[in-house]
């Protein structure tokens, strides 16, 4: 049973009921296929759950063989300081083909980002820090590709398509 | 596998087509060894593109990683170039299996290595083995709780 080493905490972005019993964390790649594939069984899953449901989501960008990856990464972080992590998070998944700097700071206007501050915060290193910290996080918490997901603090070895991530996190209700 | 506290058996096998890369020659540094059955397995979940990735941690503990399998120099050469591998993959080539078979992790059946994990010490003694199901990707966590008790154990 390998445990998420640390826990979810303040640094995290947290979607849903902050209190929920059922706590569903990814580790996630925003160039990785298989994490364009879960995202939307994510949301459908929270929509299923509602406020039963907290969602987080940690950063675990293979670099070397995703190029855009760690820019995507910082993105959604510097996107954090106008308090629109997951908007970010969101249109970044429903692009993934086109991922340049370019790109991601198109979709950051579209969001509704202020360009200029997006274009500063995207340099400052803290949002690569955070980006490195969650990395550093998932290796340690045993995580060996992505998407890797955790419930309750618990890697989830299983199927993660919508029926069976479904069933696993309603067990948890109970 | 081999036992802990055993003196790594030394080898001198292929890196890139003319280079060849000796055990021993690490001497002094701590050495990971990744034995994995085949170049060319799927991308998000590969073990050496995570490898490839912790390579800074690994360093911190003054250890360098080497992936070892069956396939050829060339298979490597091609592999290693593909995914933008920043450490040695060692051709287990000729006499097929040799070194894997010295560290117990050949399986004949396939004519593969098994997916197992190393950690020998500055001195070249085994220190930690790791022994996974062959289609689990171990991940590093292991490999990096062997090296912090290594180097706490020390002072």
């Amino acid at each position: 049973m390998t445990k998420l080493k640390p826990p979810v905490n303040s640094q995290d972005h947290v979607q849903g009921n902050e209190n929920a019993r059922i706590e569903l964390l990814e580790f996630g790649d925003y160039q990785c296929p298989h994490c364009g594939h879960a995202y939307p069984i994510v949301k459908t899953v929270q929509k299923k759950l509602g406020n039963e449901l907290k969602f987080v989501f940690r950063n675990f960008p293979l670099a070397e063989i995703h190029p855009n990856a760690v820019h995507a990464a910082i993105a959604a972080e510097a996107a954090s300081a106008q308090g629109k992590f997951w908007e970010m998070h969101d249109i970044i998944f429903e692009n993934q083909s086109r991922l340049d700097d370019a790109s991601l700071f198109r979709y950051g206007e579209k969001i509704g980002l202020n360009r200029r501050q997006f274009e500063t915060d995207f340099q400052q290193p803290q949002y690569l820090e955070k980006v490195e910290s969650d990395f550093e996080s998932g290796v340690r918490s045993g995580v060996n590709g992505t998407p890797t997901f955790f419930i309750n603090g618990v890697k989830y070895e299983g199927i993660w398509e919508e029926d069976e991530l479904l069933d696993q996190l309603k067990s948890k209700t109970n | 596998m081999l036992p802990i506290g055993t003196k790594a058996p030394d080898f001198n096998l292929f890196t890139t087509p003319d280079q060849k890369f000796k055990l021993s020659e690490l001497k002094g540094k701590r050495v990971i060894l990744a034995f994995y059955p085949a170049d060319w397995s799927p991308v998000c979940s590969d073990q050496m593109a995570l490898y490839n990735e912790t390579l800074r941690f690994f360093h911190k503990h003054n250890a360098e990683i080497l992936g070892i399998s069956v396939d050829s120099k060339w298979c490597h050469m091609a592999f290693s170039q593909s995914r933008n591998l920043h450490f040695p993959l060692l051709a287990d080539f000729e006499p097929k299996g040799g070194v894997s078979r010295l560290y117990h992790v050949y399986d004949d059946k396939e004519g593969e290595c098994q997916r197992a994990l190393y950690v020998i010490d500055e001195q070249g003694i085994i220190r930690w083995s790791y022994l996974s199901p062959v289609g689990i990707n171990p991940g590093a966590d292991g490999i990096l709780d062997a090296l912090e008790n290594m180097t706490n154990n020390k002072t």
